[in-house]
């Protein structure tokens, strides 16, 4: 699965997108963030607020319960701020 | 139309190729956004502006869409720019065109309103403290959310 990581979200975690295997239990977006969050280091750090984590999964914004499976594009970032 | 660009635009340009050869069009409102120099006091000497391409892209294209759904629009733009920007540099741009004034002033404000609150962008703002990310702005998402009260004609 490809994780996209956005503005402050990138600078803790310490990279822009990844390609990550996941095990057959994570099946939804909040499931991922468990998951890298269990992960420790920047992970912990960059979702120590997840309240305000917002994620998107193919492009679209998507809630923590939405579901995810290995061909999709999951995108994590703050509140955006553009205009 | 939507354009999300790293390059600077020309407001005269963009009317006059959006209303050319369009007769209905009786108003045309516009919207541009610049950088500030400054921010909650601190003085800022450049803004970096990210985004999430592709997405970006579809959901520009989903609030145009949007604004053309609610008004009789004769023409809509929106320009977006991304990359390293000083104060007073332009932003954004916002076009409407109507048969009628309301319209596109209701719709640019629309526009203008949803796109601050939904279009993957992030202001990086370098500062005389350092590099800082731009918080959201509970304000922003009050004048988007006024627009989903819509009026009751049940």
């Amino acid at each position: 699965m490809k994780i996209l990581y956005f503005a402050w979200l990138k600078d803790r975690i310490g990279i822009d997108e990844e390609e990550l295997a996941l095990p057959a239990s994570v099946n939804t977006v909040g499931g991922l963030i468990d998951w890298l969050v269990a992960k420790g280091g920047g992970y912990a750090a960059a979702f120590e607020d997840r309240a305000i984590v917002r994620a998107a999964v193919n492009q679209d914004y998507a809630e923590e319960d939405a579901r995810i499976s290995d061909g999709d594009e999951v995108a994590f970032f703050p509140p955006v701020t553009g205009g | 139309m939507i354009r999300v660009q790293e390059e600077d635009f020309d407001l005269a340009v963009e009317v006059k190729a959006l209303t050319q050869g369009n007769t209905r069009i009786g108003g045309v409102v516009t919207f541009t956004g610049l950088v500030r120099d400054m921010a909650d006091g601190t003085t800022i000497s450049e803004m970096t502006l990210e985004h999430y391409p592709g997405m970006t892209e579809r959901m520009l294209q989903e609030i145009e869409a949007e604004a053309n759904q609610r008004w009789p629009l004769d023409g809509s733009l929106i320009i977006h720019r991304y990359g390293a920007l000083k104060p007073g540099d332009q932003i954004v741009l916002v076009i409407t065109a109507s048969a009628h004034r309301q319209a596109a002033f209701e719709a640019a404000e629309f526009l203008i309103d949803w796109l601050k609150t939904k279009a993957p962008f992030w202001k990086r703002e370098a500062t005389p403290k350092g590099d800082q990310w731009v918080a959201a702005k509970t304000d922003d998402d009050a004048a988007a959310a006024r627009w989903y009260e819509k009026p009751d004609r049940t």
